[in-house]
């Protein structure tokens, strides 16, 4: 008898424990943390420094969210994911939000469950060779062994691109960056791709790098985004807007340095309003009403997250191109903040 | 005298009965059992239906998209091919690893196993740090190991090491010629099958000559000459119904001919070497519990050592070998998965890997995954069972 009963009681608190649901920021609220879904390490996106302290532009994504729930930008836990891991990882609530440089796909918004928040990097799909092979275009790469990480829209592109040119291929997958690379270094595979910010990357911290050359062609729209589930729409509504104010900030020339500033002496209506001067932005999404204040003095707005991790004088050394401003050439476009 | 046995009093319920209580507990156990699984069913399905997550198993049908690095038997094309052809492939090479891995992890193992016994004292050394070094290190390092540290710094593709004309080794695998079939090459492989019937034969009748009359034959090679004689017949027969390809270096890469990846052999030689060391300890401890007696009994008759091995020692050994052999058997199987590291397509890199998460329903995906290693584990079980059975000793 003992047994079965222990079973009974087994059964039901497994019930009572599956049929629990709360709303994301209650449940993120109750635990003091934001669990955050990363890469397993690309530099400048997201990868761990000399004191294992998590760096990079889709970390301070994570940070901002936490800076706007928490008015604290490290009250986050991250959770490196590999490609193949990282939706498994979201739909099954293992983390609140993916910041994973993640292509916004329709088969992804729709078919597997989630909600896409914007866009925080318009990215294409490259190749990366070796100089010495003499390659200009990747018109010329018929034949070659292509190394590249499984689990993403990389792969896709990949036969689209070479079946409509008529060309072959040998392809090689591997589960994270950090292999397909060093299967590239070991000359394993001619050709190397990915999206062109992470070949930038890659090559950032491989020996040598001027022996090694980004193709001038890019295959396919990689717009990459922060990502929730469905079905909890303050939540998502939280995580949008925070990638939103990083926009609108930089567009209103908001910096960390200056927003302390501006918050005390700008007569602008919209900068006011943004920093929650006036208005009730921030209660609207059921956060203080500095959210985006803090987001900018404790992290910082797009451009100066942007310069700090992937653009010139890092060493990466990405332009800005479609990711400036809509009004300075680029196609960053937040809607307006009122 | 009519004391009542205790708890079995005229007006005691069945409930008393142990039997009786012992079918009802089963019953409630397998109830609630049941509705457990029921209700976890039930409760995944509902909240895949909530978020919006495509469930079933239309998904196989759809058009896979990507492509495959390692294709056998089959025809591939990221444009026409399904799912489904993707979960074929998948199988179709984690079969091909696992069943050549079993083939090479035996030999190694017998042989280890016997030189372990070496009275040679470098002999044996050998064996034992084999045994003891490959044993101790985890699979998946020494995966990486093969495939990073031995085979990828091999001679580059512009360098290839070359044995003759048509024989070349680099770090992206193994080439040589291949043969490509022209019309009447079909009585080739019906020669083969014709020679292996015929060595059973020579076998069968052999034995049946040594029973009346005492005097052996040596089956083994007057099968192995018919093995290779009659489809050499049989080609001549046809005038050479075949092309032999040899690679070439292309642009980027050697094209034509057959090729072994590097993927495909450091996963192989990884898990043979692994899995061997094992065996080889199976073997020893096999052959060590033959009693020492019946070598000595088998010399005293004249028996010579090699044969004392394989008609005295051996048989009684594999009593003691085999069950613990099935299990490593179904450990490279289920090893074989660690592919997905070192760029091996097999079912769970590629069915389990990107298959998933194209279409992103894990829980038929996995499943489907889970239930082809089962199989493919309880197949192999019961085989080895079969086997077991057969050379188990008769005792009236």
């Amino acid at each position: 008898m003992k047994k079965a009963s222990f079973i009974a009681i087994a059964a039901t608190a497994t019930v009572m424990a599956t049929s629990a649901t709360a709303g994301t920021l209650d449940d993120v609220k109750a635990k003091g943390f934001i669990q955050c879904g990363v890469t397993t390490g690309l530099a400048g996106f997201a990868a761990p420094d000399n004191d294992g302290k998590w760096q990079g532009f889709d970390v301070d994504f994570c940070r901002s969210m936490s800076a706007a729930i928490f008015g604290d930008p490290d009250k986050v836990k991250y959770t490196p994911t590999t490609a193949k891991e990282r939706f498994t990882a979201l739909q099954s609530g293992e983390i609140d939000v993916l910041a994973r440089n993640t292509t916004w796909t329709l088969s992804r918004d729709v078919n597997l469950g989630f909600e896409f928040v914007g866009v925080n990097y318009y990215d294409g799909q490259g190749f990366m060779v070796r100089k010495s092979l003499g390659v200009k275009s990747a018109l010329e790469l018929d034949g070659a062994r292509v190394c590249l990480q499984s689990g993403t829209t990389t792969e896709l592109n990949l036969a689209d691109y070479f079946t409509a040119n008529g060309m072959k291929y040998d392809s090689v997958l591997f589960d994270t960056a950090d292999e397909v690379r060093e299967a590239y270094m070991q000359d394993t595979c001619d050709v190397y791709t990915t999206d062109q910010s992470g070949l930038y990357a890659q090559r950032s911290v491989i020996a040598n790098p001027e022996e090694h050359i980004v193709l001038p062609e890019i295959i396919s729209k990689e717009p990459l985004g922060p990502l929730v589930r469905h079905g909890d729409n303050q939540w998502g509504d939280i995580a949008r807007w925070t990638l939103n104010a990083m926009i609108a900030t930089e567009e209103h020339n908001i910096t960390s340095a200056n927003a302390a500033d501006l918050l005390a002496n700008t007569k602008n209506p919209g900068i006011q309003r943004i920093l929650g001067k006036s208005g009730d932005l921030g209660e609207q999404l059921g956060l203080d009403k500095a959210f985006a204040y803090n987001i900018v003095t404790m992290v910082g707005n797009y451009g100066e997250s942007f310069s700090k991790h992937l653009g010139e004088g890092t060493p990466l050394n990405i332009a800005r191109g479609l990711n400036a401003q809509w009004n300075k050439g680029g196609i960053l476009y937040s809607p307006p903040m009122r | 005298m009519t004391t009542d046995v205790q708890g079995l009093g005229a007006g005691d319920s069945k409930l008393r009965d142990p039997r009786v209580r012992a079918v009802i507990y089963q019953v409630l156990v397998i109830a609630i059992f049941v509705a457990f699984v029921a209700y976890v069913g039930h409760n995944t399905a509902v909240n895949l239906e909530k978020r919006g997550i495509a469930s079933g198993f239309g998904f196989l049908s759809q058009p896979s998209g990507f492509g495959i690095g390692i294709v056998l038997l089959m025809d591939y094309s990221s444009q026409t091919s399904t799912h489904f052809d993707v979960l074929l492939i998948g199988i179709i090479n984690t079969l091909a690893v696992s069943l050549s891995g079993i083939f090479l992890a035996t030999i190694i193992g017998f042989v280890f196993g016997v030189l372990r016994l070496s009275k040679n004292w470098v002999v044996n050394k050998i064996a034992a740090v084999y045994i003891e070094v490959v044993r101790n290190i985890p699979l998946l390092v020494q995966l990486l190991f093969w495939y990073f540290a031995v085979l990828g710094v091999m001679p580059l593709v512009k360098n290839s090491f070359t044995l003759g004309e048509s024989f070349l080794i680099n770090n992206r695998g193994i080439y040589f010629p291949s043969i490509i079939p022209t019309s009447g090459f079909w009585l080739i492989p019906v020669a083969m099958l014709v020679a292996i019937v015929l060595w059973v034969a020579i076998g069968k009748w052999a034995r049946k000559r040594q029973d009346l009359t005492g005097e052996t034959f040596p089956v083994f090679w007057a099968g192995l000459g018919v093995f290779i004689a009659l489809p050499v017949i049989a080609a001549f027969v046809m005038g050479l119904p075949y092309d032999i390809g040899s690679p070439t270096l292309g642009r980027f890469n050697i094209s034509g001919g057959w090729a072994l990846e590097p993927e495909f052999l450091a996963l192989l030689i990884g898990l043979a070497v692994y899995t061997g060391a094992f065996i080889a300890e199976i073997v020893r401890s096999g052959i060590n519990s033959v009693s020492h007696g019946q070598t000595e009994a088998a010399h005293s008759l004249g028996i010579r050592p090699s044969r004392t091995m394989r008609l005295v020692i051996l048989p009684q050994a594999l009593r003691v070998i085999v069950p613990p052999l099935t299990s490593q058997y179904l450990n490279l199987v289920k090893n074989s998965s660690l592919a997905t590291a070192i760029g091996y397509a097999d079912i769970t890199a590629i069915f389990a890997g990107t298959s998933l998460n194209q279409t992103g329903q894990a829980i038929e995906v996995i499943g489907i995954t889970m239930l082809f290693y089962l199989s493919i584990s309880l197949i192999i079980s019961m085989f080895m069972n079969w086997y077991n059975k057969r050379i188990a000793l008769v005792e009236r």
